[in-house]
Parts: C-alpha cells; sequence; structure tokens
C-alpha cells in the first residue's frame, strides 16, 4: 500500500509551513521597525512614528520603496551567481523552521495534529547544517559582486562562520549529553516534564548565545558588514528587492536563532509554573504554548537589538581571538565536565 | 618622564585584568546604561503638532502691515531697500486715486513689493528703517521649494490678513513682534 497517501497529512503540513513561513515573515518585517524603535529609544530619540500609529506602517514603506528601486545588476559580475546569493540567504534562514516544534498538539475531529512540520530525529544536527549553508549565500552573493569590498566581507564571514560554528557545536554536543537525543521534540518534552536546560548548562548556553550572535552577523560581530571599513559589506553592489532579501535573511536569522535557543534551553513553548500536562490536549493551551515560544524567542531578538545599540564591533584579531582561544576552550571544558558528572551520575 | 605640557595625561598601558578580559561586566555595565536611557526624557520634539518656543528676538519672514482699519502702511518710500545690506528688496512706488482711501494709508503706495528670501539674511535692519512701522520680521520660517523664483516674494506673500475680515489670521500673523 504504497500509494495510500495521507491526504489530510499533506494539507496539514502545507497550511503549517504556509503559516510559519508568513509568521516569519511577518516577524521579520516588524524586527526592522523594532529594531530602529529600539535604537531611537537607546539614543534619547523617538525612531519612526510617522506612518501609522507609533510607525507601525514603517516596515510596509520600506518594503514598497525597496519594491520600487532600479534592480541593478554589475556588467562584470557573474549573473546567475548574482542572483543565487539572496535566494540561498533566505531560503537557508527559512529552512531552519521546518524541524522547531513550535507547539503542543490540536486535536480537530478526532485527528491530533502536530504543530511541527517534521519532527525529524536528527532535528538540531538539520538545524546546524542549514546554518552553516547560510553562509554560502554571503560568500556567494560576495564573489559573484565582483567587488574588492564583498569579496573581503565575503572572506570575514566565511572565517567568522567556521570559527564560531565549533564553539557552538560543542556546546550543543553538551547539552545532548544531559538530553540524550537530537530531537527537537523530544528536548522540549524533558524541559516540560524536568526543569529548563538552562539550569543544568549554563556555561553552555553563554557560548551558545554569543556564538548565536556570531552566526547571524550582529554586532559585535558584524564584520561582514562593518560599514566604516568595508563600505557595506557583503552586499554591496545590490540593489532593490535583492538587497531586501539579505536584510530579511538577517532578521529571520535572528528571530530563528530565538527560537532555537528558547527551545534547547528555555523549555520550548513550556509555559512557566504551569502544569501543560494536567490541561491534556487543549486547544487554548496549545495556543498559549505557542505564545510563550514567541514570547521568549522575541525576547531573544530584543536582546540581540539591545547588544547591537550598545557595543561597539570587535576587532577581526579580537574576534578570532575570542572565537579560538576563549569560547572553544571554554565549550570543551564544559563539555568534559558535563560528560564527567552524568558518567558518575548513571554509575 | 617630564610631561612636554601640563594637560598631558599619562595612558595606562598595563595589560588588561582577568574582568577586562573577560568582556563581559563591562558589556553588562554598558548594557545598563543604554538601559537607563530607555526611559530618559527624549531630546527630540514632534516638530509640525509641536513647536519650539521661538526667543522674543527671533527674526523670521517678513510681514507687510496694515493699521486696524485694514490700510496697508507702505509708502514706498524705499528706506528699508536702502537699508538692506543684502540688496533683497525692491519695490515700485504708485499715487493713491481717489476712491482707494480704504486700501493705502496713505498717498503714496507701494505697487510692486518684493522681497528675494534667497539673498535675505534676515538681519531685520529694514524694519528699523521703516518710518511707517509698515515692515516686520515674524515668528515663521521661509517654507522649502522648488525653484529660485518661488523664493522672490511679493505683496501676496508679504501682506498681513486683513484686520476686520481675518482678525484670527490677523492676530496670528501679528505675533508679538509688532509694534503696536
Amino acid at each position: 500500500m504504497l500509494l495510500a497517501i495521507d491526504w489530510l497529512l499533506i494539507i496539514e503540513k502545507f497550511i503549517l509551513i504556509v503559516v510559519v513561513v508568513l509568521v516569519a515573515l511577518g516577524i521579520a518585517m516588524y524586527s526592522t521597525w523594532a529594531e530602529r524603535k529600539v535604537a531611537a529609544v537607546m539614543q534619547d530619540r523617538r525612531g519612526p512614528n510617522r506612518a501609522g500609529p507609533f510607525g507601525l506602517f514603517q516596515p510596509l514603506a520600506d518594503g514598497l520603496k525597496l519594491f520600487f528601486k532600479e534592480e541593478i545588476i554589475p556588467n562584470t559580475s557573474n549573473k546567475f551567481l548574482f542572483v543565487l546569493g539572496p535566494m540561498l540567504a533566505m531560503m537557508t534562514a527559512m529552512l531552519t523552521s521546518a524541524v522547531i516544534p513550535w507547539g503542543g498538539k490540536f486535536e480537530i475531529a478526532g485527528r491530533t495534529i502536530d504543530l511541527q512540520i517534521a519532527d525529524v530525529n536528527i532535528g538540531i544536527l538539520f538545524v546546524f547544517g542549514v546554518v552553516s549553508l547560510g553562509v554560502y549565500g554571503i560568500m556567494i552573493g560576495g564573489w559573484a559582486s565582483n567587488n574588492k569590498f564583498s569579496l573581503m566581507a565575503a572572506l570575514r564571514a566565511a572565517s567568522q562562520m567556521i570559527s564560531y560554528e565549533l564553539a557552538m557545536g560543542i556546546s550543543i554536543i553538551a547539552l545532548m549529553f544531559i538530553t540524550g537525543s537530537l530531537r527537537l521534540s523530544v528536548i522540549v518534552e524533558q524541559q516540560m516534564n524536568h526543569t529548563w536546560n538552562i539550569i543544568y548548562q549554563p556555561i553552555g548556553f553563554l557560548v551558545f548565545f554569543i556564538c548565536a550572535l556570531a552566526e547571524c552577523n550582529r554586532t559585535p560581530f558584524d564584520l561582514a558588514e562593518a560599514e566604516n571599513e568595508l563600505n557595506f559589506g557583503y552586499h554591496q553592489e545590490y540593489s532593490s528587492m535583492k538587497l531586501g532579501f539579505y536584510l530579511f535573511a538577517e532578521y529571520i536569522n535572528m528571530f530563528i536563532s530565538g527560537v532555537i535557543m528558547s527551545t534547547l534551553f528555555f523549555g520550548g513553548y513550556d509555559i512557566p509554573f504551569i502544569n501543560e500536562a494536567a490541561y491534556g490536549n487543549v486547544w487554548w493551551i496549545t495556543l498559549l504554548g505557542v505564545g510563550a515560544l514567541f514570547t521568549k524567542a522575541i525576547i531573544f531578538v530584543l536582546i540581540f537589538m539591545w547588544i547591537r545599540w550598545t557595543i561597539p564591533r570587535f576587532r577581526y584579531d579580537q574576534l578570532m581571538n575570542l572565537g579560538w582561544k576563549a569560547l572553544l576552550p571554554l565549550a570543551l571544558v564544559n563539555m568534559l565536565i558535563t560528560a564527567a558528572v552524568v558518567l558518575w551520575l548513571n554509575k | 618622564m617630564p610631561t612636554l605640557t601640563s594637560r598631558a595625561k599619562q595612558v595606562d598601558r598595563r595589560p588588561m585584568s582577568l574582568a577586562e578580559k573577560l568582556y563581559l561586566p563591562a558589556i553588562f555595565k554598558g548594557m545598563a546604561i543604554t538601559m537607563i536611557h530607555v526611559f530618559k526624557k527624549k531630546a527630540t520634539i514632534n516638530y509640525p503638532e509641536q513647536k519650539r518656543p521661538f526667543s522674543p528676538v527671533f527674526r523670521g519672514l517678513h510681514i507687510l502691515n496694515r493699521d486696524e482699519e485694514g490700510r496697508e502702511r507702505c509708502t514706498a518710500c524705499g528706506l528699508c531697500a536702502v537699508a538692506c545690506p543684502a540688496e533683497a528688496i525692491t519695490m515700485e512706488g504708485a499715487e493713491r486715486q481717489p476712491g482707494e482711501e480704504h486700501l493705502y494709508r496713505e498717498e503714496k503706495y507701494a505697487a510692486k513689493y518684493e522681497i528675494n528670501m534667497l539673498r535675505c539674511i534676515f538681519c531685520g535692519l529694514c524694519e528699523e528703517a521703516c518710518p511707517k512701522d509698515a515692515i516686520y520680521l515674524s515668528e515663521t520660517f521661509a517654507p522649502s521649494n522648488f525653484n529660485r523664483a518661488s523664493f522672490i516674494y511679493g505683496k501676496e506673500e508679504l501682506r498681513i490678513p486683513h484686520p476686520k475680515e481675518d482678525p484670527e489670521g490677523y492676530k496670528k500673523a501679528l505675533g508679538n513682534r509688532a509694534k503696536k
């Protein structure tokens, strides 16, 4: 019975994908607004407040502006790769959302609907794979632009990603010792029944958080878009919506990394101080769980912004020193200690 | 080492301490500072809705004054044009015809009166030179425009609203600077 396709499942997943993509895009849009607002209030200014109430239509105006800008593909650039770059950046940014458990289960007409697009048993590994693909969008875009500054930025982005992915991966290995599973839904369920992983892995979280900043190319690690050294960075030759895609991808990455951090360390869709299991699969408790996950993720995004508008950029040698001489050993020690403790407890 | 001037400051070149090498204490301190600024009073004012109060000696756009009955005060004597250091004012005089007494206060009036706002330096010497209190500088800005010709203001733009037909506008344009 290989041909017996569960059409309902396909429809259900399709709807879920559309919703997740739309929500991620919406959040990325309003992240641009929030970024400007956060920057403004931290500098004693007011920020966008003309388009709509509190400037809430500003992202729409910005998007419209980007669409109406002239689309320029430089003569000397490699056209195929030039177009591929932003596409890749956007695609990899969206792909990670596939394995994230966005909430508990719904029951509609006797059918249990999982709020996760794909419950892969190597969930976190998949996230890592896709995130490291993300650098190709930047590298290809920077290289295809045929511009020295773009190339420099792409080089920086690539080396930065490689350096910080190591420490990030090792901090996750320490977490895996505790959870014993790579499946994200299992990790969340464990945290719902016990305590959040941040209690067991504070150092692991710190390393992960710093590496997440670096992976998202956020200040203080935004060397790939250092305006005052590289003019604009890897997207210097880009215009119109292709530039918009790059900027959008950055904000989606930020949101997704916030979601992953909440999932791994802060209980995912677990509502703090409430035992969800006592209510069963009630639709409103599931929705509240989704809300809890989004709240946590958005708090992380706001912290990212807070950091951006507080501290200056690292110098390149400082960046490399921090990655290789501080974070990597710290993550390794953390991993070894965790391993020893887990072994000792299991004996 | 002796310092060359009394203002020279010794730079601290000691290697960073552990707390400084960790970066984190300094970062948290910085984040606390930015957080405090979130709750501070904003320096910006919402311009078109909210306006900054002008000082009493502020000199803005010119206004050609009328008297209480709405007659133009200017007699086209040309003293303002002579006083103007930027040579921004030009005018043409004309004689008042019988039946125009309700329009012009004296026998002679300015048929054409132009100020080039791009030349004007808003020094207020025209106001000081005028023997008839016919011109004074108000509390408004010259608005921006797309071409140079639109910056040459004629009588239409300069004249104060009629005190009887538009008393509100008259009062507003009069402001605090006109001699009453």
